[in-house]
């Protein structure tokens, strides 16, 4: 099934951070030819992801293009890649973000030639991660991406980038050690760091409970979760555009992947009993996030906490199995949750990134991100503003985008679960749609607020570029989301089945 | 004595001889051609590693001379080895230094040959006194080299402070020693090793005074709380050539005065010891870490640092397990290298002999000299224990022994004063990446400096993406 005898995965992985590295050292005169270069290896990645795609096998829920060699023998720890639906679509997802955010950095300034390698790094870094099937390579690359991101918040940020980028770093190293103590305990017990043998691992309830615990902290502040969200809008703000787009496109989905790859198997019976902890902070960050969006005045923080409650839909889908079985005997309910909840990934790495985007281009022109800077936009760039308002009607959850598909699916698995959590999901197309609208109809519409407004110029060509191309994946992904779907529903449907069965011993 | 045991200590042997050598040799000597003392000490170290090298133990065996005061096995070799390397790359870096501050003196070379003398006799003890003998020749030669820089007011308070509370120390270890002879009846660590199992120990009372004093006596040689008072005073106070040298090497040899009293000797006694050392471990810890944070002072941070590493390499100690002493071990030489790495780096800014003390020297270094910026970069976050660089893996691999020992308490606690330390580490990254530089003063460096400080930084992310070498060596060391 599989044709390629090549390391497909490592070459998507070490062909962004070889040339990345070579990128830093380019002489800071040379930006032309990093940009080039950047370019060239970005769509490269992509390529070689897509031949990936092309060769996966979707009627099956086994790793694909394994790689597999002793990395430190003394510790039995591998070097051990594979894909399945539930990372390939990530992997892909990140390859392409990466090409846009170098499109979109084509007029960074000041160290052009490091700003483009802490990109191509930092997407060799998520891949691996994406790709990892030993514990130890997860984490490694987990924690590794923290380097170029605190580099490129803290070089190319705005005025309070410090701030915002040691909060960053600080607060996603205080979760993830709790993981690095799970990892470990878990090794001790089993003799290995493979995820398959730890999938398998029979454990007692108590345990997975402390395992499950361990392991929300690091993905919770990931996602980021409420409470602990709280570094995302400030790191969001201060990032340059093409931080907050691979930020909210990517890095927030890290966090999602890594419930469904070690929570949910891992430890589903700790999960199950701690289901109620995790849809209840989903809640608060679907309606209570929400609300605080409604209330900002900066674009990009509006966006961000808009990314918190998008992101709570996720937490939400993955763990609304547990109640639906609860009510239910067919697994069906349990599958759409958790399709909905990965298609709500997908979906929001295209949106968000398209928004943050957007974003920036009113801020390369304008260099402000208030609210209260703009209006009228429409009239002077209107090509601009038929982008803007698609990417936030598909924010607000526009039947026919894609941010529909995976909230549809996930409300409508909560109605199998509880009214009341239906109910409170659901509070998100209004509270969605109400400070997406609003932001909409202050920003592009009404009168030209001032001469900077009048000023503006539309979109030039790169802006094109991006801009159309997640449109069209926006709205393909919400007219015809079957190909995603379909690649992801052996893994979903082996996952369910995994994680209702119960591990204790 | 047969020439056979003779042959064992070759090495010791040869630096003993190549030391005294050097200390005649510089006497004819002339100013200009001091080079030739450098070269020299750095040729008797790579000579000196041919010869461990090729008289290699392999793992599991276990040589024994001079009645058994001197063991060669797989640990002593392979920590030996690495004291050549801390060694020759303290040289290198200290020359350049010693030459703007016009410290570049003979004995500098003569005195770290003694030192590293010192420490190898440590390595290869089989028996309490050979320990201290050890123990004191290093002492003594770092007395002085603390205040190499005789008209240096500081470096003379931090010379006369190490002396006094070096030497308390040593008499406190001494007590224990002779405590722990008196309830055993030996010296021998091996002896006494099988006293503990098999009985034979007179006063058990008297023991555990001696084990408590010997614990101490390590615990100040190490600078771990509540015994770390000296450490900020003497790593400010000495030349930043020598800071370089005693954050490093010395290292290596208390860890072998650990392993050798505590494993090799008392190790019957984990059970008492192992609490003993949680609590200066968590101490150590936490209090290194949080004073870290109020340091301006970038030797002084890292003496702070320094403490805090201790803590961690007492971690794996305290496990008691042959993975604990390798973690222990992968450590220990590890955080040689990053500290070598990073002391070299303020040499590097250091002009006409004036150090570059404060962190906001720093400033601006990604833009003077990416190069060495990233070099620095890479120092920091493996001081910090972010993967993929190699001092992750030396923290991970001590909080599993911990682990394994049932220290999950600890282990926490660890893992959560890493965090805290991750902050003063950024600082630096921050002041050299994000901040403008506050002088456009160009940065020189004669070759050798710049070729094995590149090495130095480069082996941060080449340790830690190929760990898997070093971990096996250190596994090894122990027989597994």
């Amino acid at each position: 099934m599989n044709a390629i005898h090549w390391p497909l995965l490592s070459l998507v992985i070490w062909l962004p951070i070889f040339v990345g590295g070579a990128l830093l050292f380019l002489a800071e005169a040379r930006a032309g030819l990093a940009r080039t270069i950047a370019l060239t290896a970005a769509i490269a990645a992509l390529a070689l992801t897509l031949v990936a795609v092309s060769g996966f096998d979707s009627t099956t829920a086994v790793m694909q293009f394994v790689e597999k060699t002793v990395w430190i023998e003394a510790f039995s720890i591998h070097y051990h890649l594979g894909v399945d639906g539930l990372s390939l679509p990530l992997i892909v997802l990140t390859a392409l973000i990466t090409v846009l955010v170098v499109i979109a950095g084509w007029g960074i300034k000041d160290r052009a030639g490091q700003y483009m390698g802490a990109f191509l790094i930092l997407s060799g870094l998520m891949t691996g991660m994406f790709a990892a099937l030993d514990a130890m390579l997860f984490y490694v690359f987990f924690e590794a991406m923290l380097v170029p991101m605190f580099l490129i918040i803290g070089i190319w940020g705005g005025p309070n980038r410090i701030v915002a980028t040691v909060k960053f770093f600080l607060f996603t190293f205080f979760g993830s050690v709790f993981m690095l103590i799970g990892l470990i305990w878990l090794y001790l017990q089993s003799g290995s760091f493979a995820l398959a043998d730890w999938h398998a691992m029979p454990l007692s309830l108590n345990a997975q409970i402390w395992i499950f615990l361990a392991f929300l902290i690091a993905f919770a502040v990931k996602i980021p979760m409420w409470p602990v969200h709280t570094w995302l809008p400030d790191a969001h703000v201060e990032a340059p555009t093409g931080g907050s787009v691979v930020l909210a496109a990517v890095m927030l989905k890290i966090g999602g992947y890594g419930l469904v790859r070690f929570s949910l198997p891992i430890a589903p019976d700790g999960a199950a009993a701690l289901d109620w902890l995790v849809i209840g902070l989903s809640l608060v960050a679907i309606v209570y996030i929400g609300f605080v969006a409604l209330a900002q005045k900066d674009m990009k923080k509006l966006i961000a906490y808009s990314s918190i409650s998008h992101m709570g839909f996720v937490t939400l889908g993955l763990f609304l199995s547990f109640a639906i079985l609860r009510n239910t005997d067919s697994l069906d309910g349990a599958v759409l949750g958790l399709s909905g909840a990965m298609v709500q990934m997908i979906s929001h790495g295209f949106i968000s990134g398209a928004m943050f985007l957007a974003v920036g281009v009113l801020y390369d022109r304008v260099h402000s991100r208030d609210i209260s800077a703009y209006g009228g936009v429409a009239n002077t760039m209107p090509w601009f503003a038929m982008f803007a308002v698609l990417f936030f009607m598909a924010n607000s959850g526009l039947p026919g985008t894609s941010g529909f598909v995976g909230e549809f699916m996930v409300i409508l698995a909560a109605f199998k679960a509880n009214f009341w959590f239906a109910f409170f999901a659901a509070m998100t197309l209004i509270l969605g749609a109400s400070y997406s609208l609003w932001l909409v109809k202050r920003v592009f519409y009404g009168e030209i607020a001032n001469d900077t407004v009048a000023a503006l110029s539309d979109l030039n060509a790169r802006e094109w570029i991006t801009l159309t191309i997640l449109a069209l994946l926006t709205l393909g992904l919400g007219i015809w989301p079957y190909p995603l779907i379909e690649m992801m529903d052996a893994s979903v449907v082996a996952l369910v089945d995994h994680i209702t069965t119960t591990k204790i011993n | 004595m047969s020439l056979n045991e003779l042959h064992l200590a070759l090495p010791e042997i040869l630096i003993a001889t190549m030391a005294c050598v050097v200390l005649i040799a510089d006497l004819f000597v002339t100013e200009q051609r001091r080079g030739l003392t450098h070269t020299l000490a750095i040729l008797t170290l790579v000579f000196a590693a041919i010869v461990t090298m090729r008289l290699m133990m392999a793992p599991g065996e276990v040589a024994t001379a001079f009645a058994e005061t001197f063991v060669r096995d797989r640990f002593s070799d392979v920590l030996k080895l690495f004291a050549y390397l801390t060694l020759a790359m303290a040289f290198v870096y200290a020359k350049h230094f010693l030459r703007s501050a016009g410290l570049f003196k003979g004995e500098f070379y003569a005195l770290s040959l003694f030192a590293l003398l010192g420490v190898m006799i440590m390595i290869s003890a089989g028996s309490m006194l050979t320990l201290y003998l050890g123990l004191e020749l290093l002492a003594l030669s770092s007395y002085s080299l603390v205040a190499l820089d005789r008209d240096s007011e500081l470096g003379s308070e931090a010379g006369m402070k190490y002396f006094v509370l070096g030497s308390l120390a040593s008499g406190i270890l001494l007590y224990g020693i002779s405590l722990i002879y008196g309830a055993t009846g030996s010296l021998q660590l091996s002896t006494i090793a099988t006293a503990l199992i098999s009985g034979g120990v007179s006063d058990s009372l008297m023991l555990s005074f001696g084990l408590a004093f010997v614990v101490v006596g390590i615990s100040f040689k190490l600078g771990a709380v509540p015994f770390h008072m000296w450490l900020p005073d003497v790593y400010q106070g000495a030349p930043a050539g020598v800071t370089l040298l005693i954050s490093s090497l010395p290292k290596l040899g208390y860890l072998a005065l650990a392993i050798r009293l505590l494993a090799d000797g008392l190790g019957g006694l984990h059970a008492d010891w192992k609490m003993m050392l949680a609590v200066i471990a968590a101490a150590s810890m936490v209090l290194g870490n949080v004073v870290a944070i109020a340091q301006s002072n970038f030797k002084r941070m890292l003496a702070y640092s320094t403490i805090s590493h201790v803590g961690f390499i007492l971690l794996g100690i305290l496990a008691g397990s042959a993975a604990g002493y390798a973690a222990a071990m992968f450590y220990t030489i590890v955080y040689a290298l990053m500290s070598s790495g990073a002391f070299a780096v303020m040499i590097l800014l250091s002009r006409d002999g004036v150090e570059a003390e404060n962190i906001d020297d720093f400033k601006g270094l990604g833009r003077r000299s990416p190069w060495y910026a990233l070099m620095m970069l890479m120092i920091m976050f493996s001081l910090a224990g972010v993967p993929v660089f190699v001092g992750f893996f030396a923290k991970w691999q001590v909080i599993a022994a911990a682990i394994d020992a049932g220290f999950m308490w600890l282990s926490i606690l660890a893992v959560l004063t890493a965090v805290i330390g991750a902050f003063y580490y950024l600082r630096i990254v921050k002041l050299m990446y994000f901040d403008e530089p506050e002088t456009a003063a160009p940065i020189q460096a004669p070759i050798d400096f710049r070729a094995v400080l590149t090495v130095n930084g480069l082996a941060m992310l080449g340790l830690g993406v190929f760990s898997g070498g070093l971990i096996g060596v250190c596994v090894n060391a122990f027989g597994g």
